[in-house]
């Protein structure tokens, strides 16, 4: 049973109204415009009812000064099919705008999304409401800014070099 | 700055009443076993591990930053930096995606993409080979490793005599390969799979039945099917535990659907489990290039595209137009359209997906790493919570992580 992506749109149409914003294809991708406040609902229904069980990546994109809202958090989700043989993905992809980076955690969906979502808050400053560990994950647990956002300047060291100091002290306590 | 993974906890034993507290125990940054700067928070009740905090970043050089400011071929080298006992892959993984960006893989020559999957296949067993052969190594079995090693010595000869480097090799070329391959490559490769089986069989006979491996790698770091799943697990953990996803067959890429291989799955999902489905990959791998090398076909090796392939070297040095061609590309790049695209490859430590951004210029406005090491670790705590400290290493060395690739 092959599963098509059309009957997927329909369905979170039908079930979900008005989650689904829009449906981009681009070199064989079918991406997914949803609605923020519904990415949750969302993945719920896409695992539930398809058997979306596999997070493959989250991630996002800062489009500073080239569009409005400023982030988006881009899923990419994968169903192996009944029998490990109809492999499907799918991209979702939601707006979030500067003033308020905030979204619903799927680590209820998949626990996968766990650490991809530590990164993404860590590199992005983007929050994940009720994620069980929010914490930074490659960078240190005190650095201030947030290093792929666009407008982090790359030459600035003086937030590496507080952080540093600040763990020479606290290792000289 | 409280620092919680450090508090210790109070048990009080139901039976004597007598009070004992939990033990931290700080494991890395620098551990021998650790495969890199890993560091392991565990919290001890006697030799049992309460629970297991991994911390990561120490190794962050920050790729996906650098590679916003500098043009597609320049990235190409970077990726070389992360999953480096198996460069070669990451690299190829790059080009198949810029590939794909640009819309030119039908353009590109058979002959290229034969080359590649053999490249591709000699990563997988030379990371496998360090994979088995470190894991060996942390549980006491020395012999193993070296026999191992040596073997993963020949590999790096192939590539370079194919690429001039050894361990970072940058090779393929947006388009096809920068030259065509060396005259002895066919029967440098015919050497190496005409020696290599007897290696996997000293290993085989080394470690397979050895009995101190099996009951250190036995039901250790187990960890189940749905969980694997759940947790976004990929490669050699994802099939030990009995499923059978391999990008390669799922979303063939490079041409995988013609050649004839298996993909072992083994339902057990121990630490054994996962050493049998990389030593069955390793005898996969050397079938896929023993039909690749039957099958190599002649003709031109890199895509006839000017404004995205260099011009050839001769000609740069003698001809003004190509000499003006290398300049624009060198300096500006090829520009693909707006757009994204997200590509996967089957690495040999599980699903290396890259996903760029374009905004049509030619730097990437974002490229995405999704490191399967990064991945994969996360599945740490979950095997070796209730289960005994020595099993932390086992599981480590199982699970295959190369920190570069983990920290990008």
């Amino acid at each position: 049973m092959s599963l098509d992506l059309q009957t997927v749109v329909d369905s979170l149409n039908t079930n979900l109204p008005d989650s689904v914003l829009d449906v981009k294809t681009f070199r064989g991708e079918t991406t997914l415009i949803i609605d923020k406040k519904r990415v949750r609902e969302v993945c719920y229904h896409l695992k539930d009812d398809f058997g979306f069980k596999f997070i493959a990546d989250i991630t996002a994109v800062d489009y500073l000064g080239v569009k409005t809202p400023r982030f988006e958090v881009v899923y990419h989700v994968h169903r192996f099919g009944p029998d490990f043989d109809d492999n499907v993905r799918i991209r979702l992809k939601t707006e979030l705008p500067e003033e308020e980076p905030r979204i619903d955690s799927v680590v209820p969906v998949w626990s996968g999304a766990n650490w991809l979502e530590r990164e993404v808050y860590d590199m992005f400053g983007i929050e994940f409401l009720g994620h069980p560990d929010l914490r930074r994950i490659l960078m240190p647990e005190d650095y201030e800014p947030h290093p792929l956002r666009k407008d982090f300047d790359v030459r600035d060291r003086e937030a590496s070099k507080r952080s540093f100091k600040r763990a020479l002290e606290e290792g000289s306590e | 700055m409280e620092r919680i993974e450090f508090l210790t906890e109070e048990i009080i034993d139901k039976e004597t009443g007598i009070k004992t507290e939990t033990m931290v125990l700080n494991m890395g940054p620098q551990h021998p076993s650790t495969h890199g700067v890993l560091r392991v928070v565990l919290r001890l009740e006697g030799e049992t591990v309460v629970k297991a905090i991994p911390y990561i970043g120490y190794l962050h050089r920050g790729i996906e930053k650098l590679c916003e400011h500098i043009t597609y071929q320049m990235c190409l080298p970077y990726t070389d930096r992360m999953d480096y006992v198996a460069a070669i892959c990451n690299n190829i993984g790059f080009i198949l995606t810029a590939e794909k960006l640009l819309g030119i893989e039908k353009e590109i020559p058979e002959r290229a993409k034969v080359a590649e999957v053999i490249l591709f296949e000699l990563g997988r067993i030379e990371s496998h080979l360090l994979g088995i052969g470190t894991s060996a190594l942390d549980l006491g079995a020395f012999s193993a490793f070296l026999y191992l090693f040596k073997e993963r010595e020949r590999i790096y000869d192939i590539l370079e005599m194919v690429c001039g480097a050894r361990l970072t090799t940058s090779y393929p070329r947006v388009g096809g390969l920068p030259d065509d391959l060396p005259e002895n490559f066919e029967e440098a490769i015919r050497n190496f799979l005409k020696a290599f089986p007897k290696t996997l069989t000293e290993v085989d006979k080394l470690l397979t039945r050895n009995r101190i491996w099996v009951d250190r790698t036995k039901d250790v770091a187990y960890i189940s099917a749905d969980d694997a799943i759940d947790l976004g697990l990929t490669g050699p953990v994802l099939r030990g535990s009995g499923v059978p996803y391999d990008v390669r067959k799922a979303m063939p890429y490079l041409g995988y659907e013609n050649f004839d291989f298996e993909i072992p799955v083994i339902s057990d999902g121990d630490a054994y489990a996962r050493y049998l489905v990389r030593l069955e990959e390793m005898r996969q791998s050397m079938h896929i290039i023993e039909q690749a090398i039957n099958n190599l076909p002649d003709g031109p090796y890199i895509a006839d595209l000017p404004e995205i392939v260099l011009p050839r070297k001769e000609l740069t040095y003698t001809r003004m137009e190509s000499l003006i061609r290398h300049f624009v590309l060198v300096y500006e790049g090829f520009k693909p359209p707006p757009g994204e695209v997200y590509h996967a490859v089957e690495n040999p430590k599980g699903e290396l997906g890259y996903y760029i951004v374009s905004d049509g210029s030619g730097k990437p406005y974002r490229m995405r790493v999704r490191g399967p090491s990064f991945v994969n670790l996360q599945a740490l705590p979950k095997m070796v919570e209730g289960r005994l400290i020595a099993d932390v290493i086992a599981a480590i060395g199982s699970i295959d992580i190369v920190l570069g690739e983990v920290d990008r």
